[in-house]
């Protein structure tokens, strides 16, 4: 059988595929449809230092190929995780990876410090690409100065693994990778939601309470695949692919553009197995072309 | 019974009215334990713009059978898509989803069903009957074309029927139908259609102590409480329709 381990910082994944934050809750929600544990990792539903209701419905609009979100990071808190979920999921024989959101860097640090403790929870992936709060995510992930700053923040205060997730709306994603790696980072997460807009030309208004949202699902995969394969250049870490992918072979294209680990997200919506069939469907892949090691893949792009 | 992902085989799909269409599926397993109220989440191909799901609410249950049927009004270009499934087709559902309605253990009860809305009450009608609960059963719509399967319900209850222009049943509102005014001889309401209706109903009742269960509509993704799409807000705040719903107890609701 192939070998389909990857390290990430000092951290071994089982398989490169992992589930993306936002789009698999804590995990539970998919124990009736597959074995969690199957997976590489999974990252659980952004967190931030104090509960947050989000923002007001209507928060999703359909369109070919995809979906707009504007949930506004709506979760319990990190000490609501610590107490009630984190001793529900810990026994996830996978790594469990937790969000880190925040509005202000002292949060970020906030919820980070907390998260220390936890001993199940190898990594943390720093989120500052979210395009729906009104202050921090996507703000501090859309200029070198703000990515550095909270990276070097956190870097500080968390010893395990970091993983940031960056966003795909400014000029250029491998500028904002470079200066996250400068300040520590073992690897970059990308892409996050690229920012847009739903409108309904009947009541002529717009289709989300927030205007505008984060667009995800199959229709954004080739800019995604773009931004991780130029990003794989800029960085000497690894690079986690996310953006799109529905299935083994979105999957195999993003390693070959360059990337160490990919996250599957929204497909997660349409058919709760698709992250354990990827990682069926890469082994299948590498039997299929005679290779023994999924690294044989990893930016494999031939010229 | 377990939530499931299943390819079911399309043993009916028959027009009821131009609006609405009943979709007949087999299921490979034994679909025993979906409660009523309940729902199923279904995968529309072949048609490029559909990317989601489609939430339906069961309509009934044949254990025997092994099969569902779901009541599902043409509204857009998924639905239209299902409505040309013929017998022998495969679509894949998720399915039982949602929390579904409790009924009481004794005493009366009184269903509400506005348009699409008569979808989940056909099988909780069956649940009462099956359970010695004296039921009766209020449906509406704009015209006669809206009202289908009257003789399927009048088998669990009595059926009162109401149009908005009086071409079957009687004239009027359902709100305005005599047995919502006698709203104290039930022990609970079960209520699903159009968010004014429900409203109305849950306004009607408010000093009256009967509690009132209606079942709410929201644009989904999952269906799983994992995308946290379909919120409503409750007296806890934002909460997931898909599971902690779709059925809630009107008084939870903010602004109702």
């Amino acid at each position: 059988m192939a070998n389909l381990k990857v390290n990430i910082g000092n951290l071994e994944f089982k398989n490169p595929v992992l589930t993306a934050s936002g789009t698999f809750g804590f995990g539970l929600e998919f124990d009736d449809f597959i074995d969690v544990s199957a997976l590489g990792g999974i990252i659980v539903k952004g967190t931030t230092a104090l509960p947050r209701e989000g923002n007001p419905y209507p928060r999703m609009a359909e369109t070919s190929s995809g979906m707009i979100n504007a949930v506004g990071l709506q979760n319990k808190g990190v000490e609501h995780f610590i107490d009630i979920i984190y001793p529900l999921i810990k026994g996830y024989n996978t790594h469990v990876i937790v969000n880190v959101n925040g509005s202000t860097i002292e949060d970020y640090i906030a919820v980070t410090e907390k998260l220390v403790a936890l001993e199940k929870i190898p990594a943390i992936e720093l989120n500052i690409s979210c395009p729906n709060v009104k202050e921090g995510g996507m703000a501090f992930g859309t200029s070198c100065a703000s990515s550095s700053a909270v990276t070097a923040a956190i870097r500080k205060v968390w010893p395990r693994t970091l993983i940031v997730k960056l966003s795909p709306n400014v000029t250029s994603i491998a500028e904002i990778a470079k200066s996250v790696e400068a300040e520590g980072a073992d690897a970059v997460s990308l892409v996050n939601t690229f920012l847009s807009m739903a409108i309904n030309a009947e009541t002529r208004r717009p289709v989300l309470s927030t205007i505008t949202g984060g667009l995800s699902g199959p229709c954004i995969k080739p800019i995604a695949l773009r931004m991780v394969w130029q990003v794989a250049q800029a960085v000497k870490i690894p690079v986690i692919g996310l953006g799109g992918i529905m299935d083994a072979t979105d999957a195999i294209e993003f390693l070959l553009a360059g990337a160490t680990a990919v996250q599957v997200g929204t497909a997660n919506f349409i058919d709760p197995t698709t992250a354990v069939r990827i990682v069926e469907g890469i082994e299948e892949y590498l039997m299929r072309h005679n290779m023994e090691d999924v690294g044989q893949v990893i930016g494999g792009l031939g010229k | 019974m377990k939530k499931t992902m299943l390819d079911m085989r399309v043993i009916r799909n028959k027009r009821l009215n131009p609006d609405h269409f009943l979709l007949e599926l087999a299921s490979p397993k034994p679909v025993s334990g979906i409660r009523p109220g309940q729902f199923a989440e279904v995968l529309v191909e072949n048609s490029p713009t559909t990317f989601l799901r489609r939430p339906f609410s069961i309509h009934f249950v044949n254990e025997e059978e092994k099969s569902v049927e779901l009541y599902i009004k043409r509204a857009g270009e998924g639905t239209r898509t299902l409505g040309y499934l013929e017998e022998g087709d495969f679509v894949n559902v998720i399915l039982p989803l949602g929390n579904g309605f409790a009924l009481p253990s004794s005493g009366k009860v009184l269903l509400i069903g506005g348009g699409c809305g008569v979808a989940p009450l056909l099988y909780l009608a069956k649940e009462a009957h099956s359970n010695h609960i004296d039921c009766d059963i209020l449906i509406g719509g704009k015209d006669k074309d809206q009202i289908s399967e009257s003789e399927r319900y009048s088998r669990y209850g009595r059926l009162h029927v109401m149009t908005e222009d009086g071409s079957c049943g009687e004239i009027g509102l359902v709100t305005q139908h005599p047995v919502v005014q006698r709203i104290n001889d039930f022990s609970a309401i079960y209520c699903c259609g159009p968010e004014p209706m429900m409203k109305a109903v849950a306004n009607m009742t408010r000093n009256s102590g009967v509690p009132v269960y209606v079942s709410l509509e929201n644009t989904m993704a999952c269906g799983i409480g994992a995308c946290l799409c379909c919120v409503v807000n409750t007296n806890k705040g934002n909460v997931c329709v898909c599971t902690d719903g779709p059925v809630f107890k009107s008084d939870v609701l903010s602004n109702w």
